[in-house]
């Protein structure tokens, strides 16, 4: 409690050493979400016979608790530290995938037909008028993906039982120690709020119109 | 054969009983350097005969031919000014002129393009304005970044769809005399579409009135045989403006309607 940094031993750390671990674990997982996310967001957006296909998929995929999730992950990756990810980035990536799909849809008429007369090339199409139009939605989508990682992490450490914040949390719950449930539940909330903030920052410095 | 030629075009939108004929039979010769304006009613179709030669929509029927060419697709020998600017807000002034010259002259070096855009830059005045975003820039402003993109790109052809349209009386004035100047300066072949009949009169060598719509099509043209340039004051007064200006107005509140559509009284007065 005193020494937030410390470490004593694999599951005797302090809560934010703990919250460390969990944040490098939501960053991957978040990257992979974004990576995936945002070219299938673009291709939902941009090809109706995609988005047709894709939809209903999507929407009965989007629902899926992320505690259904990891038992998948963990038979197929075996390990729980990919099988984290697996789920962290599963869960993740649908507020991207459709916020970046309505975005798309959302480019107004008059952009797109500046980018026929002109003659734009597929990259120039791509560069200067879809990311750019498009950026704004995406955002949404990212910052909301990012809320629901940090979500997701915590209950997936609490199965696993690995060392982070999760894991701490249901750690101190079997030992008793419920000042330390309390104390972990306000670090969560406040890093929560923190990647918020840090994403509404970002967003703005990236404002595009 | 003209430079522009659009023979029986028809288009329409929707299908079934919902279907709507917008454009029915359409004949339109253009010669090269010529400046033609189309004049009609807001609604009669006007927007959709423009797109249909810049190449964004197909007809339906009929030919249309550019310099011998069927037109099947947007080119950049077709330069176009939008009602709407159409700028891209997250580009500068110069980004947004340069995207249509790094498209249309990818071969030329990057220093070359620089001047290309420069130039055009200054030609619409907007040189002190040129690292601005369109939102930090008035109407007229916005509209002349949207003329010199279209002019850069040196089209065949200047496709302007009712460009002054939404800039106030005292700002239009001022583009339509730049515009002559413009077109006096290289003599390109334009097709203007617009509402306003003076804007058409100061303009344009030839005049072709629009009916109404649904279906509508066009009238027989209307020379305008005045010296130019065309000052504005000057022709207020001038005899054959006003007979021109007249001839055009008979037409759009006669044959034009040949269905009885509502016109407002205010602008009866003012054309009486």
């Amino acid at each position: 409690m005193t020494e937030p940094f410390a470490k004593r031993g694999e599951m005797d750390q302090g809560v934010l050493r703990f919250a460390w671990y969990s944040l490098v674990l939501v960053a991957k997982g978040y990257t992979l979400a974004l990576v995936i996310g945002t070219p299938l967001g673009f291709l939902l957006g941009l090809s109706k016979l995609f988005a047709k296909g894709f939809d209903p998929l999507i929407q009965i995929l989007r629902p899926v608790s992320p505690l259904a999730w990891l038992p998948l992950g963990l038979v197929l990756f075996e390990k729980s530290a990919p099988a984290a990810l697996f789920t962290i980035a599963i869960c993740a990536m649908w507020p991207t995938v459709l916020n970046t799909a309505m975005g798309v849809r959302a480019i107004p008429q008059d952009y797109l037909n500046v980018a026929r007369v002109l003659k734009l090339s597929g990259p120039q199409r791509l560069f200067k008028i879809l990311l750019p139009a498009t950026l704004p939605y995406m955002f949404t989508g990212f910052r909301l993906s990012l809320g629901i990682a940090w979500l997701v992490i915590v209950a997936v450490e609490m199965l696993t039982g690995a060392p982070g914040i999760g894991g701490f949390l249901w750690q101190e719950y079997n030992s008793l120690i419920y000042e330390h449930i309390i104390l972990c539940i306000v670090t969560i909330g406040v890093i929560g709020f923190v990647l918020d903030l840090g994403m509404s920052m970002v967003e703005r410095r990236f404002r595009t119109a | 054969m003209a430079f522009l030629e659009l023979q029986n075009v028809s288009k329409g939108f929707g299908s079934g009983r919902q279907r709507v004929s917008v454009l029915r039979s359409v004949d339109l010769s253009v010669a090269r350097g010529e400046f033609v304006a189309v004049v009609g009613y807001s609604g009669a179709g006007k927007t959709t005969l423009l797109s249909l030669i810049a190449g964004l929509l197909r007809a339906d029927a009929g030919q249309l031919t550019l310099d011998g060419r069927e037109i099947r697709e947007p080119g950049p020998d077709r330069g176009v000014v939008f009602q709407s600017y159409s700028l891209l807000p997250w580009l500068t002034v110069e980004q947004n002129v340069a995207l249509g010259v790094d498209s249309v002259f990818p071969d030329w070096p990057a220093e070359k393009r620089r001047d290309h855009v420069l130039e055009y830059i200054a030609l619409v005045n907007l040189t002190p304005a040129r690292h601005k975003r369109p939102a930090e820039l008035s109407g007229g402003m916005r509209q002349r970044v949207s003329v010199a993109r279209a002019l850069a790109t040196n089209p065949a052809i200047l496709l302007l769809d009712e460009p002054f349209g939404a800039l106030d009386a005292l700002t239009r004035a001022t583009l339509q005399g730049e515009l002559e100047a413009l077109w006096a300066r290289d003599k390109k072949t334009v097709v203007l579409v617009t509402n306003d009949v003076d804007e058409a009169v100061l303009l344009a060598d030839r005049i072709v009135p629009m009916t109404v719509g649904p279906g509508a099509t066009l009238g027989p043209a209307i020379p305008v045989n005045l010296p130019r340039p065309r000052n504005r004051k000057a022709v207020n007064h001038d005899a054959r403006f006003k007979e021109v200006r007249g001839r055009v107005i008979e037409y759009l509140l006669g044959p034009a309607r040949r269905r009885p559509t509502p016109v407002s009284p205010s602008l009866q007065e003012a054309y009486a």
